[in-house]
């Protein structure tokens, strides 16, 4: 029984998602392997087998590689899939992208988004927005899974000394090609490994409105929400949406202003440890999951906030 | 070019949903179910490619019960020339369903398939890429910008860190995200002649396809809940919980 975790990475840094992963493919109970499959990512390399708990890493260092395109990682990952029982990545958009090609190239089900592992064939995974958790159990011979990185601690990033075994490419079938990236640039925690998230909603009102959201972030050390409206409204950039089809959080402290409370929303952050919600409507959804309710008109109150504290 | 579109029959998203008592799924009787969301994205998207002239014909196709028809329907409404409902009132997991969706991609041969990133049901978000891997082709995920670009598809995708393009070999596959367009109602003229539009009854085995499920559902329960908060009256107030009481500041 050994697990293959695919390593979320940008060729430079290994992302922390990775060690969520890792400590879910343990739970399944035998050795796990890590994949770093890029270009020029030795380092990267280097830092997965520092965590502790992976017996080994494959190197798939080649031009190939050096963005994560499905069409191309995929069949990799295929073609080391026989020493495997299982097949892990992170719910991350790459892990997303990937993992259901390579369960229908291997023809099993992808079993989405594990919050819970209760036995090698046994998984606990949100459906419905999470307003329902399925347990679901695998008929098939190799696993193949991406796992909620809010559902399992992080592994610790050092203690290990696993081997680095380089692995040959599988070649481009040259279907597809990177054209472009646009990546948001900040010097903020990321969201989905951060702390404190400060969120803000329509009732933001504008982009420019926003600053008072980043100010009161900084502030803390947070990184920043948003709800779909915000986004769609384009006062902030996708990679900021926070929900059921964005990205799934459970920072120490959410604070959600200007937000309603949309199931959407709450499937993405309704795991935090504490919320609170500043909202100018007391009827808003958001305050029966809010720990600390406060009703009142957020130009005021999320300036005072940071003056408070 | 054909476009293929998939849509599922799915709980109208602004329903709350309710586990069943006995454990074994949530309560769908008497529940309002609509087109799911991120398909309604893509039968728009289709649309407007072929308003630009970019495709002939669009094939809407559903995998479900009867009641999937009037899915259908709508599709035809908002603007796609036919449909195809395999019918079944089994669940069909996405592996089976992009199996089904590769045997009709066979038969008709679309140059493009656009399907949503994901149901808001099973929240899976995997048969697109099941059916690009099956059929060999390349895939723009979580799709936010769709551009023809001679022979092949510009796909501006939004991932976790911002915004990707790639450039894709025709024929390909796309699941939309929620910023590639703004869905259109069906005017009252074009729901009823999308009620004389063709819309064929399949069933699973006239495409010879195996559906077993491959997952077997052991129990469904509601979540946690998480218990009430209060309301403070003042900025102060909240700084004071939030160091003292909470202790996360
Ligand atoms: C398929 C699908 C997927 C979706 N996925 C997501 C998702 O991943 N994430 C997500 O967030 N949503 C998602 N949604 C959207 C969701 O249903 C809601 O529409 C959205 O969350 C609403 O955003 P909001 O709370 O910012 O806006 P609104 O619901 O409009 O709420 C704005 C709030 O701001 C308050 N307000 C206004 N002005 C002020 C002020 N000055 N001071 C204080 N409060 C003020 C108002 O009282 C109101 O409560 C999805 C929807 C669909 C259909
Ligand atoms: N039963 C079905 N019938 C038609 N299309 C489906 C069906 N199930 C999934 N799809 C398509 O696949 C997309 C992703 O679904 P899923 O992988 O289940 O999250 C949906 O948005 C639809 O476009």
């Amino acid at each position: 029984m050994a697990a293959l975790v695919l390593a979320e990475h940008d060729n430079k840094e290994l992302k922390p998602a990775t060690l969520n992963a890792v400590t879910a493919a343990a739970k399944l109970g035998g050795d796990v392997h890590v994949l770093v499959a890029g270009s020029g990512c030795q380092a990267v390399a280097d830092a997965a087998a520092k965590i502790e708990g992976v017996a080994a890493v494959l190197l798939a260092d080649d031009e190939a590689y050096a963005h994560p395109l499905a069409e191309v990682i995929a069949p990799l990952v295929v073609s080391l899939a026989g020493d495997y029982d299982a097949i892990v990545a992170p719910t991350t958009t790459n892990g997303k992208n990937i993992m259901p090609r390579v369960a229908a190239q291997l023809d099993v089900c992808q079993v989405s988004d594990v919050i819970a592992i209760e036995a090698p064939d046994t998984f606990v995974r949100p459906i419905y927005a999470g307003n329902a958790l399925a347990t679901v159990q695998s008929a098939d011979a190799k696993k193949v899974m991406t796992v909620r990185g809010t559902g399992f601690p992080a592994a610790p990033a050092s203690g290990g000394s696993a081997e680095i075994r380089p692995v040959g490419g599988a070649g481009n079938p040259g279907i597809s090609s990177f054209v472009r990236q646009e990546l948001a640039k900040s010097d903020r925690p990321e969201l989905t490994a951060a702390k404190i998230i400060v969120s803000g909603g329509r009732g933001m009102g504008s982009g420019e409105a926003f600053s008072i959201i980043e100010s009161l972030a900084d502030k803390l050390g947070a990184a920043v929400g948003a709800s779909r409206a915000a986004v769609d409204a384009g006062f902030i950039s996708n990679d900021h949406q926070v929900g059921q089809t964005g990205k799934i959080v459970a920072p120490e402290l959410y604070i959600a202003c200007g937000i309603s409370g949309a199931i959407q929303h709450l499937a993405g952050m309704k795991d935090s440890k504490v919320i609170v919600a500043i909202n100018k409507d007391e009827e808003a959804p958001i305050f029966q999951v809010a720990d600390y309710g406060l009703v009142a008109d957020l130009f005021e109150a999320v300036p005072a906030l940071e003056k408070a504290l | 070019m054909k476009i293929l579109v998939p849509v599922k029959r799915v709980i109208d998203y602004n329903v709350k949903v309710r586990v069943k008592a006995d454990k074994t799924g949530v309560d769908l009787a008497n529940v309002k179910m609509s087109m799911n969301p991120f398909d309604e994205i893509a039968v728009e998207e289709a649309i407007r490619k072929k308003e630009a002239g970019e495709a002939e014909e669009i094939i809407a196709v559903s995998i479900g019960p009867q009641q999937a028809q009037e899915t259908l329907r709508t599709a035809l409404a908002m603007g796609a020339d036919r449909a195809i409902l395999i019918q079944t009132d089994d669940t069909v997991e996405p592996l089976a369903v992009a199996k089904l969706l590769k045997a009709v991609v066979d038969a008709e041969q679309p140059g493009l398939v656009i399907l949503g990133k994901q149901a808001i049901d099973d929240d899976s978000n995997q048969t697109g890429q099941m059916l690009a891997a099956l059929l060999g082709w390349p895939q723009g995920t979580f799709a936010s910008i769709v551009k023809v670009a001679g022979d092949k598809l510009e796909v501006t995708r939004e991932i976790d860190g911002g915004l990707e393009t790639v450039s894709l070999n025709l024929p390909a596959i796309v699941t939309t995200d929620l910023r590639l367009n703004e869905p259109r109602y069906a005017s009252l003229p074009n729901i009823m002649k999308a009620k004389k539009k063709q819309l064929d009854v399949k069933a699973p085995a006239d495409y010879g396809v195996d559906t077993a499920p491959r997952l077997k559902t052991l129990k469904v329960e509601e979540p946690p809940k998480r218990a009430g908060g209060i309301k403070v009256k003042s900025v102060e107030e909240l700084v004071d919980k939030l160091k003292n009481e909470a202790g996360v500041l």
